[in-house]
């Protein structure tokens, strides 16, 4: 902002929500936002490695109080999977799980920093101008996991049912299997494979966005004067409360979703 | 706002952390889990086994319990049986003793008599013997009249 000698709304707002983009290619799809490949490759790796680091040392006898934290995690992550999916969850789905628990609620917390003291220490500190900080306010990381789970869905109904199986449940579901039904079953089925990763990947990004642009109001709140300053801090207090169990919820809801998803691709209808 | 190649740079990523947590993160704690809930579990029926065995040997302890009882019991009522043998045997014997005894201070005081009446009898005989003697000092030559002397003497003897 040092460098925004001119502070309006429009010019701070525009700042905050401003990616760190390198071009990779010719065109507009060729662009990779930085900021947000580097923030979740690095929140991944802390969640996941700091897993890793207890779990490498897990052991049946009594827990240590690391293990114990993360067996909690794990054993509720499980009970969740347990109650939908009723396969072999063990071999991907409810590791899948616990990666999308803990690496989207690591993405989502990263919203409870305060925005414009992270941005002063970009800026100052790292020296980059934009840089947002929680990747799932960018559409492209909740599309990315959405799409992803989307492909696996695809992958799990050829990979339990088959090419047919599968082309059976597109045209014979939910309506039956009358040759007249069969383009009201299909269009039903694409409708609902086009929506789900949609509502999936929407749903986490208009939450985070929206609380995102919330704590970007209250900052420019402040900047009206004491009393601005004043009520926006309590309100901003507030908000970010309320945001730990919005920020929890919608990884909860993600996770959940995605097992549902993943389920529904292993069982018949 | 644009869908964007980050899209595939996260989806890339995301492959990865998925792959990371099925092959190195899961495993591991769930063998562990696993391996406690094994472990629970055999303590518990091992728990469940003892508690059975206690059953058991309480049933057991109280029954040889019951049995020590009766057993006392039959004794005591034996010895008491025994006891009053006893008693009864006593009383036969003391009786029999007592009877035997008396017979003998009978026999001993018949005997006294008798003596009595014996020694009485021969000191009568002396005496009768001895006035007998005085009187026929005079006129009786001892020698001539010895045998009815004797005679007489014979029998009061």
């Amino acid at each position: 902002m040092a460098s925004d000698l001119e502070l309006t709304p429009n010019s701070y707002i525009t700042h905050h929500l401003t990616n760190l983009t390198t071009s990779v290619g010719e065109g507009p799809f060729w662009v990779l936002h930085v900021d947000t490949l580097v923030m979740s490759v690095i929140l991944g790796i802390l969640g996941m490695g700091s897993l890793w680091l207890v779990v490498r040392k897990a052991t049946p006898g009594v827990p240590t109080k690391r293990q114990a934290f993360v067996e909690l995690l794990i054993e509720f992550i499980d009970t969740q999977v347990k109650n939908t999916f009723h396969g072999n969850r063990h071999t991907f789905v409810a590791p899948a799980a616990l990666t999308i628990f803990v690496w989207v609620l690591l993405l989502n917390t990263m919203d409870l920093l305060p925005i414009d003291i992270m941005a002063w220490v970009y800026e100052n500190v790292f020296g980059i101008h934009n840089w947002r900080n929680v990747p799932t306010t960018d559409v492209n990381t909740t599309f990315a996991l959405a799409l992803s789970i989307w492909f696996l869905m695809i992958f799990f109904n050829l990979k339990v049912k088959g090419l047919g199986g599968w082309l059976f449940e597109l045209f014979c579901t939910p309506f039956g299997k009358n040759p007249i039904l069969w383009p009201l079953n299909l269009l039903f089925n694409v409708i609902e494979y086009v929506s789900k990763p949609l509502s999936h990947s929407l749903r986490l990004f208009g939450n985070i966005y929206a609380g995102e642009i919330i704590f970007l109001l209250l900052g420019m709140w402040a900047a009206t004067g004491v009393a601005g300053s004043f009520f926006s801090a309590i309100l901003g207090a507030g908000w970010a409360i309320f945001h730990i169990l919005i920020v929890t919820l919608q990884a909860f809801i993600f996770m959940m979703l995605s097992v549902v998803y993943l389920s529904m691709a292993h069982e018949s209808h | 706002m644009n869908i964007n190649f980050t899209l595939i740079s996260q989806a890339v990523a995301f492959s990865v952390f998925i792959w990371f947590t099925v092959k190195f993160v899961w495993p591991p704690l769930l063998r562990a889990i696993e391996e406690r809930q094994k472990q629970i579990a055999d303590g518990l029926a091992a728990g469940e086994r003892g508690k059975k065995e206690l059953e058991l040997a309480s049933h057991r302890s109280s029954e040889v319990l019951k049995e020590a009882k009766q057993r006392a019991t039959e004794i005591i009522t034996q010895a008491e049986k025994r006891a009053a043998e006893i008693v009864e045997e006593a009383k036969e014997n003391a009786k029999i003793e007592g009877d035997r005894i008396l017979v003998g201070a009978k026999a001993e005081i018949d005997h006294e008599v008798f003596a009595a009446k014996e020694a009485l009898r021969r000191q009568i005989a002396d005496l009768a013997l001895a006035g007998a003697t005085k009187i026929l000092r005079r006129e009786v030559d001892a020698k001539v009249h010895a045998d009815l002397l004797a005679s007489i003497e014979e029998e009061l003897k």
